[in-house]
């Protein structure tokens, strides 16, 4: 009896220090990035329009931006649609980090897969949701992994680092998106150059105004990815060559195959997340189409440790953080950009970790960013064989 | 039958290039200075074993800040008198200062984060990224709607005719001098760096530390010192590359105005093998795509060139630069290599 309540006592206290230990810094990290934004408001607030210096701004513009994500059902339902995406990028990035991989292509991978899938819905526009929506999400994911595999593939033979090739890529798909939108995607007499809409394959409505299906997708990729890395070879393999490419070489894995993989399979699942976005809210793509998913998600895969459920946790916490910045811009006039610098801030403080866990004397706290330390290793160097 | 037609298109084609050259030079020279300067800010910083992939971002701040500085000091101090070369005036150079003084203040956190912190530099260097993007679109919001009154920008030089019409040469001068103070200063200070890198005690020490830090430090070079400096000294060339975007390329500042050019300039890097000249070299070359588009924009050809130069989609010229990039990245990376300590943090052994 005692022995058996000793022992949920000692696994509660367990769950607690593994709380803690995974917890302690990120949340920390939130909390400093958001004062640190704060600070940046403060010193700011006299540039506001029609707006005296103003030391009361943060609390207003935080409560706009708190309202705006929370405060209503619409807006946690649109809280919800722009996690979504966050989400689906972040897993495939967080799954390049597991590799030692940094997919900065994100940007490309989502416009790709966004526009792969509009091209998609015109072939199939009307021929119903259920043909529809598999063939344009289909569509979207392969581009997407056609993007993701390109700078994995030259990685692979040349030893191009992908930290260049991928931002490259970015430029390319937007130049590429907005000749096709302009050209053979045209909706034809539309006075700007915009895209037909998606006809059948639009994602059908769950919740409220704009929670499409896409939501679901986005969740359940969560616990698949999981699954994959964790529980299958290829996956295990992965994270070997990350840890170690020398040590998995040795091991009789085939690194540069790993890469190519790791690459094509984070693209596919940065395109779903452009073809859901673009198939559940869009519906149409503009020839300005872009997108902050691709450099937000990285923010996203570093704040929740590459982990599918760090990751789940921090989309939804950027989502919002998106979601509310368009609040606070109306009612607070702090430009929605703050998001970016309270995200940069982050990411500082999570990078420096080490230096804030010894000046806080925290205790028993896991550190740093784990799985990243071989990504400067491989840069521009032959290395990978 | 179709080749007869495509060899006429591409000999039509060349010799366009050639009548265009003096243009197309110039245009390549002043579009390929951000490059150069992101490239050589690369080697500077690398050479002596530290990542920077922040140099973007670095850019980014200095054009900003040089815009808004300028701003600032035209509202207390008027707009000045130009002097006849240059159109240099007071503002304008306490904008320059400050724009450099705020790339290296970005550098010292990516100092700071790789070389104390000892964190993954690429993500420092992404940090630096994030947070540029972040602050100068937020401030440039802020501050836009307000349309407040820039201090301009520098002049590119005026060379008398009979230089600029020699025969030979003249093309090559006016291309390399007839441009802003900050161009010639980025050409002056590339056979600076090159001299310095490879027959100056800190150039020496510089390769030293990136190649082997460990048996640098048993002879008494101070590696953490040494990478600090370079990568602050790094970021004011970088700042360099942004105050250009802003002061000399154009008059004022727009929302993430660098374009990928400093990523553009790291492969500039690779692909110059870790040495100023070379830097330049390529950043001549990437930026050379450009330079020809504009020349088709500013000089359309006639004829059967004419025609098939407009139905190429401007799209095509705005990726160039990028594919190019790739494409010679990807052929010359495995015979270029990079620093053997480039990217790893430095460790001093404990005294025991």
């Amino acid at each position: 009896m005692s022995a058996a309540r000793r022992s949920l006592r000692d696994r509660a206290v367990a769950a607690i220090r593994l709380a803690w230990s995974t917890l302690a810094l990120p949340v920390l990290a939130i909390f400093l990035g958001l004062l640190a934004g704060a600070v940046v408001i403060i010193l700011t607030s006299g540039l506001v329009p029609n707006h005296p210096f103003d030391p009361g701004l943060p609390l207003r513009a935080y409560s706009a931006l708190f309202d705006g994500a929370l405060g209503s059902d619409n807006g946690r339902v649109e809280t919800l649609v722009q996690a979504a995406p966050l989400m689906l990028a972040a897993l495939g990035i967080g799954l390049g980090f597991k590799a030692g991989l940094f997919n900065i292509g994100g940007r490309g991978q989502f416009l790709m897969g966004a526009v792969a899938s509009v091209a998609a819905a015109q072939l199939v526009h009307d021929s119903g949701p259920l043909v529809a929506i598999p063939v344009a999400l289909v569509a979207g994911a392969a581009v997407g992994a056609a993007w993701g595999f390109l700078p994995g593939f030259l990685k692979a033979v040349s030893g191009a680092h992908e930290v260049v090739t991928t931002i490259m890529l970015n430029y390319v798909a937007v130049a590429l998106l907005s000749w096709l939108v302009a050209g053979p995607l045209r909706l034809p007499k539309s006075p700007q150059p915009v895209t037909n809409d998606v006809g059948d394959a639009a994602l059908p409505i769950l919740l409220g105004r704009d929670g499409h299906i896409g939501i679901i997708l986005a969740f359940l990729a969560v616990p698949i990815v999981w699954f994959f890395l964790y529980k299958t070879t290829r996956g295990f393999e992965i994270r070997a060559v990350g840890a170690n490419p020398d040590a998995s070489r040795y091991a009789g894995m085939k690194p540069r195959r790993m890469i190519v993989l790791t690459m094509s399979i984070s693209g596919l699942l940065v395109g779903l997340a452009g073809a859901g976005n673009v198939l559940g809210l869009n519906h149409e793509i503009p020839a300005s189409f872009s997108t902050t998913v691709g450099f937000d998600a990285i923010t996203v895969a570093l704040l929740g440790r590459s982990h599918p459920i760090g990751i789940m946790l921090s989309a939804l916490l950027f989502g919002a953080l998106r979601q509310g910045s368009q609040g606070m811009q109306i009612d607070a006039g702090v430009p929605s950009q703050l998001v970016d610098v309270v995200q940069a801030t982050i990411l500082l403080f999570l990078v420096a970790s080490p230096v804030i866990q010894a000046v806080l004397r925290l205790r028993g706290v896991s550190s740093g960013l784990g799985t990243t330390e071989t990504m400067t290793k491989t840069y521009g160097t032959e290395s990978v064989r | 039958m179709t080749e007869i037609p495509v060899l006429g298109l591409v000999i039509q084609f060349a010799g366009f290039l050639l009548d265009q050259l003096p243009f197309i030079a110039h245009a390549a020279v002043g579009l390929s200075i951000p490059i150069a300067l992101a490239g050589m800010c690369g080697v500077v910083s690398e050479r002596s074993g530290v990542v920077n992939i922040g140099l973007e971002g670095m850019m980014l701040t200095a054009a900003f800040v040089a815009w808004v500085s300028g701003v600032v000091a035209v509202a207390a101090l008027g707009p000045g008198t130009a002097t006849p070369a240059f159109g240099i005036t007071l503002p304008l150079l306490i904008a320059l200062a400050v724009a450099v003084l705020s790339g290296m203040a970005m550098a010292t956190i990516h100092a700071w984060l790789s070389i104390s912190v000892r964190a993954d530099q690429i993500i420092s260097g992404v940090i630096i990224n994030v947070a540029a993007a972040g602050l100068t679109g937020y401030l440039n919001t802020l501050i836009a709607s307000q349309s407040p009154i820039g201090a301009g920008g520098f002049t590119p030089l005026q060379l008398p005719a009979e230089l600029t019409s020699l025969p030979v040469v003249g093309w090559l001068i006016n291309a390399l001098f007839a441009q802003g103070p900050i161009a010639i200063g980025a050409l002056i200070l590339m056979i600076v760096l090159q001299v310095w890198l490879f027959r100056s005690r800190w150039g020496l020490r510089t390769r030293a530390v990136g190649e082997h830090p460990r048996a640098a430090e048993t002879v008494g070079i101070n590696v953490v010192r040494l990478r600090y400096r370079n990568v602050i000294l790094s970021g004011a060339i970088a700042a360099l590359g942004g105050a250009y975007l802003s002061m000399e390329l154009t008059n004022s500042f727009q929302a993430d105005m660098t374009q990928g050019m400093g990523f553009i300039g790291l492969a500039a890097m690779i692909v110059g093998r870790w040495t100023p000249v070379g830097a330049f070299g390529a950043a001549v070359l990437f930026a050379s795509t450009r330079a020809v588009s504009r020349a088709i924009i500013f000089a359309a050809p006639t004829g059967d060139l004419g025609t098939f130069l407009s139905g190429i989609p401007s799209q095509v010229w705005d990726a160039l630069p990028y594919l190019v990039t790739i494409i010679v990245l990807a052929g010359l990376i495995g015979r270029s290599i990079p620093p053997a300590a480039d990217g790893q943090p430095y460790e001093r052994e404990a005294a025991t």
